[in-house]
C-alpha cells in the first residue's frame, strides 16, 4: 500500500519555553495546533520551514508535522506523537498544553 | 561520602559560568542552536517534547540530605515541584526553562552536583550498586574506585569525542545489582587465591537496539592497575570503534565484530605501555578518597529483637513492609530501607519535593545523613537502625512512600517514553500505571513473588526492557502504539537477554497480555518458591506463547 501523503504544518519548540509551537498563516507562532497553516504542496512547506528555521532567536527544533482537517475544519494531528504534543504528558493532566483548556 | 576539593569546586563553578555565557549568547542571537546545541547536551540540557529536560549527575547513586533537599528546592523554584529518578542513577527534571537553567546549575554547584557529561559520546555518570558500604555480601565498597573513575573520566581530554557514549558500572558484591554485564564496563569486585581483592573486567555488554551481555575480558586486575587498564580499554576502542555507523559504534559492537581474545590481546598490549607511562594518582590521593567513603560511626548498641519482633507482628502492614523492602546490612544491627517510588497507578522514579524532603530527613535523623539513588528507580536508606524501622515506617507511610513492593511485579523500570521523550516510539509510563493498577492488591504480588517488568518506550533501552523477566517495548507500528514483549531476560550475576515473545500487542491489549503471562505462570509454578524466572528457564517460553496467542498456537 503507498504511504498516504498528508499536508504539512511547521512546528517547532519555543527557544525561551521549550514548549511546542505552530506556525500560522501570518508567520507568527501560536500554541495552539488548530491556528497552524496547513500546507498541501511540497514547495511551499519546505519554504515556510525554511522561514521558520531562520527564525533562530526564538525557536529551536523547526520541522515538517503531518496534519489533516479535522471535524471543525481546522487543522488537527494524523500521528500520535503528533497528538500528544498538543497535549503534554498522560501522567501528569495539569502539566502541558492540557493544563490550559 | 566524597567531598569536593577546591579543584572540583573550581571546575564546576567555572563550567557554570562558562555555561551561563553561552546560554546568553544564544538569547542574544549570537549563537545558532546548531552550534548551542552540542554545549548545553555537554551541560545536560536536553530539549524534549514538551519542554526541555534537565539531567543531573548523581554520582554512584550517593546523596546526603542536604543534597537531596536541594533537589526539592530546584524542583519547586524552577520546575513542577517534583523530580524524575532514572536508570542511570541520575534525577531529570522535566520543565526547566532555558534563561533559568545557569541558576540551577549553580544551586546545584552549591551542593558539590552538576550535570556535566549527563549527555554527549564521553564517559557518563559512573553507576554503582545502591547498597554498596552497607550489603552484607560484599567484598569491599566500589565506590572509592567509582569516586576515582569519575575522577579520572571527569573532562578527560582523549576521551570527550569517542565513537558514543560510554558508561561503567560497578559491583562489590557477588550479586550483581548494579546490571554491570550490561554495561560498556563493567567491573566487579573479586577476590584471587591469595584473598587479595581486586576486579573482574568484562567489556561489550549493552542493550539498546544490538543487545548482548558483557564478555570477561580480564578475571583479576589488581586494583593498582586499574587506571592504566581502563585507559587502555578507552584508546582501542576509541581508535577501533566505528564512527562510521552510530548504531554500530558503541564497544559492544566492536568486541562481536573483533572478538574477546583479539580484542584482549590489543587492550594488554596498550595496558603495557599504559603500566609505564600512566601517571598513577599517589597513594595518598587513593587513600584520601578511599577516607572518605569509611562507613559512619554505627550505634552500635544492641537491638532488642524480641521487642521489635513484637511490634512488627503486631502491625501487618509494617510486617509486610519489613518483609519486602528491607535488605540485609553488613552490621546486624542495621538494615537497608528501600523506599519505593513506585505507588500503585503513579510514575515509576517520580519524587514530589515534599517527599524529597521527608526522604532527606529521614536520613537525617535516622540514616547517618546517606541516601541512594537505585537503578531501578527507587531511593534507600543505605543505614538505618533495625530498632528505628517502625518510626521509619510510619513517617513513610503518613508521605506516600511506604509502598510495600520492592522487587514485585509493581516495582517496575519505566523510561520516561512518549510523555517525555523525544526520541520514543511509544508511551511508557501509562503502561506501568495501568499495570500496577490492574495488580493494586499487594497480597496478589507477593503471592506472584519475584517479579521485574522493566517497559521502554523506544529501542534504545533505557528502561532495560532486555533484561526484565518480562520485558516491553513500545513501538510505533504504521502509526499506532505497539508493545513488544520480551520473556526470560535476567540484569544479575545470571545475566540474560529476554527472548522476543511473538508479534507486539496495542495499548489496550498490553496488560490484559502482561495478565496472561503471570496467570500462565501460577498454574505451572510448582510452589511460591518457585520464581517466574526459574520457571522461564525450566520450561522456557513455548507456554507463555500458547498464553500469549491463544488463536495462533490453536491453529498452528
Ligand atoms: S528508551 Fe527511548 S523513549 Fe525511553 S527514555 Fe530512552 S530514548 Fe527515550
Amino acid at each position: 500500500m503507498a504511504r498516504v501523503v498528508y499536508p504539512k504544518i511547521v512546528t517547532a519548540n519555543h527557544l525561551l519555553e521549550g514548549d511546542v509551537i505552530y506556525m500560522t498563516a501570518s508567520g507568527d507562532w501560536s500554541r495552539k495546533h488548530e491556528d497552524a497553516k496547513l500546507y498541501e504542496d511540497r514547495h511551499e512547506a519546505e519554504d515556510a520551514l525554511k522561514f521558520a528555521q531562520e527564525q533562530a532567536h526564538m525557536l529551536a527544533g523547526a520541522y515538517l508535522a503531518d496534519a489533516q482537517i479535522g471535524k471543525n475544519g481546522k487543522p488537527e494531528p494524523v500521528h500520535f506523537r503528533e497528538a500528544f504534543r498538543t497535549r503534554g504528558p498522560s501522567n501528569y493532566p495539569n502539566h502541558g498544553k492540557q493544563a490550559e483548556v | 561520602m566524597y567531598n569536593y576539593n577546591q579543584f572540583d569546586h573550581d571546575f564546576v563553578r567555572n563550567r557554570v559560568k562558562e555555561f551561563r555565557g553561552q546560554v546568553e549568547r544564544r538569547l542574544d542571537g549570537s549563537l545558532t542552536e546548531d552550534e548551542f546545541k552540542p554545549l548545553r547536551l555537554m551541560n545536560g540540557l536536553y530539549l524534549q517534547l514538551h519542554a526541555y529536560m534537565l539531567r543531573v549527575a548523581i554520582p554512584y547513586g550517593t546523596l546526603n540530605s542536604r543534597q537531596m533537599k536541594q533537589l526539592a528546592m530546584i524542583s519547586e523554584k524552577w520546575d513542577k515541584g517534583y523530580g524524575h529518578f532514572t536508570t542511570r542513577q541520575n534525577i531529570q527534571y522535566n520543565w526547566p526553562k532555558l534563561k533559568d537553567t545557569p541558576d540551577i546549575l549553580d544551586a546545584l554547584a552549591d551542593v558539590e552536583m552538576h550535570a556535566i557529561q549527563t549527555s554527549g559520546n564521553c564517559v557518563r555518570n559512573v553507576t554503582a550498586d545502591h547498597f554498596a558500604g552497607a550489603a552484607a555480601d560484599e567484598i569491599e565498597d566500589p565506590r572509592p574506585t567509582a569516586e576515582l573513575l569519575r575522577q579520572w573520566s571527569m573532562d578527560h581530554p582523549e576521551f570527550q569525542f569517542l565513537p558514543r557514549k560510554f558508561k561503567i558500572a560497578m559491583t562489590g558484591s557477588p550479586n550483581d545489582r548494579a546490571v554491570t554485564k550490561a554495561h560498556d564496563i563493567g567491573i566487579r569486585m573479586v577476590r584471587n587465591d591469595k584473598g587479595e581483592p581486586g576486579y573482574e573486567i568484562l567489556i561489550g555488554g549493552g542493550l539498546g537496539r544490538t543487545p548482548m551481555i558483557g564478555k570477561v575480558v580480564r578475571e583479576f586486575l589488581p586494583k593498582a592497575d586499574l587506571l592504566p587498564y581502563v585507559e587502555a580499554i578507552l584508546q582501542v576502542y576509541n581508535l577501533n570503534g566505528r564512527r562510521d555507523n552510530k548504531y554500530k559504534a558503541r564497544i559492544k559492537i566492536l568486541v562481536h565484530e573483533t572478538g574477546i581474545d583479539t580484542l584482549r590481546e590489543w587492550i594488554e598490549e596498550v595496558f603495557e605501555t599504559q603500566k609505564i607511562h600512566h601517571q598513577t594518582p599517589p597513594a595518598e590521593m587513593i587513600e584520601a578518597i578511599e577516607a572518605q567513603f569509611q562507613p559512619p560511626k554505627f550505634d552500635n548498641a544492641k537491638v532488642d529483637e524480641d521487642k521489635l519482633s513484637k511490634i512488627i507482628a503486631a502491625d501487618p502492614l509494617l510486617r509486610s513492609f519489613v518483609e519486602t523492602n528491607i535488605s540485609e546490612h553488613f552490621d546486624s544491627n542495621h538494615a537497608i530501607v528501600t523506599i519505593s517510588l513506585k505507588p500503585i497507578g503513579g510514575t515509576p522514579g517520580d519524587a514530589t519535593a515534599k517527599q524529597m524532603r521527608i526522604m532527606a530527613g529521614l536520613a537525617e535523623a535516622y540514616g547517618y545523613d546517606e541516601l541512594r539513588v537505585s537503578h531501578e528507580q527507587n531511593i534507600i536508606l543505605p543505614h538505618v537502625r533495625r530498632d528505628d524501622l517502625p518510626e521509619i515506617y510510619k513517617v513513610l507511610k503518613d508521605a506516600g512512600l511506604a509502598t510495600a513492593n520492592v522487587g514485585l511485579l509493581s516495582d517496575m523500570i519505566a523510561c520516561p517514553g512518549m510523555d517525555y521523550c523525544a526520541l520514543a516510539t511509544a508511551r511508557s509510563i501509562p503502561v506501568a500505571q495501568e499495570l500496577s493498577i490492574a495488580f493494586e492488591d499487594l497480597k496478589l504480588q507477593q503471592d506472584i513473588g519475584p517479579l521485574k517488568i522493566k517497559i521502554s518506550g523506544c529501542i534504545n533501552a533505557c528502561g532495560h526492557h532486555h533484561v526484565g523477566h518480562i520485558g516491553i517495548l513500545g513501538l510505533d507500528k504504521a502509526g499506532v502504539e505497539s508493545y513488544q514483549i520480551t520473556l526470560g531476560g535476567d540484569g544479575t550475576q545470571t545475566a540474560s537477554i529476554g527472548e522476543r515473545a511473538g508479534p507486539g500487542f496495542s495499548y489496550e491489549e498490553i496488560v490484559p497480555a502482561v495478565s496472561r503471562i503471570i496467570d500462565c505462570y501460577m498454574n505451572i509454578r510448582e510452589g511460591k518458591n518457585d520464581t517466574f524466572l526459574d520457571v522461564y528457564r525450566r520450561v522456557g517460553a513455548d507456554p507463555f506463547k500458547e498464553a500469549l496467542y491463544p488463536e495462533e498456537t490453536a491453529t498452528a
